[in-house]
């Protein structure tokens, strides 16, 4: 129980933060305004949280131009990707255990 | 509750990985483009049918000579290269406006759905005219083309569904009209397409533009 509560990512608890994982587990890689539309929040309020998933190391951001637009892309990091599936994994279990307890 | 919030995070999770996972760059201009070029290809095919001395209502009792054959063989082909090349055209344009890649995971998802079903109904129809039953080709062609559909809405949008089980229907109807074969063809891959087409450029492609 204590080992599975311990996989409980603080890093991912939160909507965007849960919502930018998921969208970039299943795709390559997401761009800004992408990930802005598909989680409807705001610029500032996004960025702070890609920033947060940045830190730890969890996505990549690539800048680069297209058309002499900037584009900035992201994408998910192996270890992002690993500790994500574990933070979905102990979610997963933990109410399995709530629901056979009840 | 801990437990509600825990449910709430998986379904969101679970959420967003489909909405991102769907191929959205879809043009609704190139289905208006492929029902003109069906139309068109129809027109074409109905006047060479009433050329060649086929009276028009009995197209499935005609004999068909070769020359006739490879010319419908040919409008057949161009048909599908115009609406093809048309819809990658359009489809690759909208891509770069919204900066999405158009080859993907997502597109090529949506292209084997979509081919594997009709690959088989094209082969399928083959068959039917290699044992000469030409009146049954129209009908199949529209059953296996909505069932490419029903099964490619799953990684596009939804809307894709609608079209497939219209054309599904006619085609099913279209079986018990043999000799009207060519009107609900011109029906389902034109006039569907023209409709449907309007419909999802009105209610993706312009909000984005």
């Amino acid at each position: 129980m204590k080992n599975l509560i311990s996989n409980i990512n603080k890093a991912f608890d939160h909507r965007v933060r849960l919502g930018i994982m998921s969208i970039l587990m299943v795709n390559e890689y997401a761009d800004f305004t992408t990930l802005k539309e598909l989680l409807g929040v705001t610029d500032g309020n996004i960025a702070s949280h890609i920033k947060a998933l940045e830190k730890k190391d969890y996505v990549k951001v690539e800048k680069s131009f297209i058309d002499r637009k900037p584009n900035t892309r992201y994408s998910a990091t192996k270890k992002g990707r690993e500790d994500f599936q574990k933070h979905i994994n102990a979610i997963e279990s933990l109410l399995k255990q709530q629901i056979t307890k009840s | 509750m801990e437990h509600e919030k825990y449910i709430r995070d998986l379904s969101e999770i679970k959420q967003m990985m489909n909405r991102s996972s769907r191929f959205i760059s879809l043009s609704g201009l190139a289905g208006v483009f492929a029902g003109c070029y069906a139309i068109a290809g129809a027109i074409i095919t109905g006047r060479l049918l009433a050329n060649q001395g086929a009276v028009q209502g009995a197209v499935q009792v005609i004999q068909i000579d070769r020359d006739l054959l490879v010319q419908l063989f040919f409008i057949a082909i161009a048909v599908l290269v115009l609406a093809i090349g048309t819809a990658v055209f359009l489809t690759t344009r909208k891509a770069r406006k919204n900066d999405l890649n158009i080859w993907d995971s997502t597109s090529k998802r949506l292209l084997i759905n979509f081919f594997a079903p009709l690959t088989a109904g094209g082969l399928f129809c083959l068959v039917l005219l290699q044992y000469k039953l030409v009146g049954l080709i129209a009908p199949a062609m529209l059953i296996f083309y909505g069932l490419s559909h029903i099964n490619a809405s799953k990684y596009t949008y939804g809307d894709l569904k609608s079209l497939g089980y219209a054309n599904l229907v006619l085609g099913l109807i279209a079986t018990q009209f043999l000799s009207f074969g060519i009107y609900f063809w011109a029906a389902g891959f034109g006039l569907f397409h023209i409709i449907y087409g309007i419909w999802m450029y009105k209610k993706y492609d312009r909000k984005i533009a």
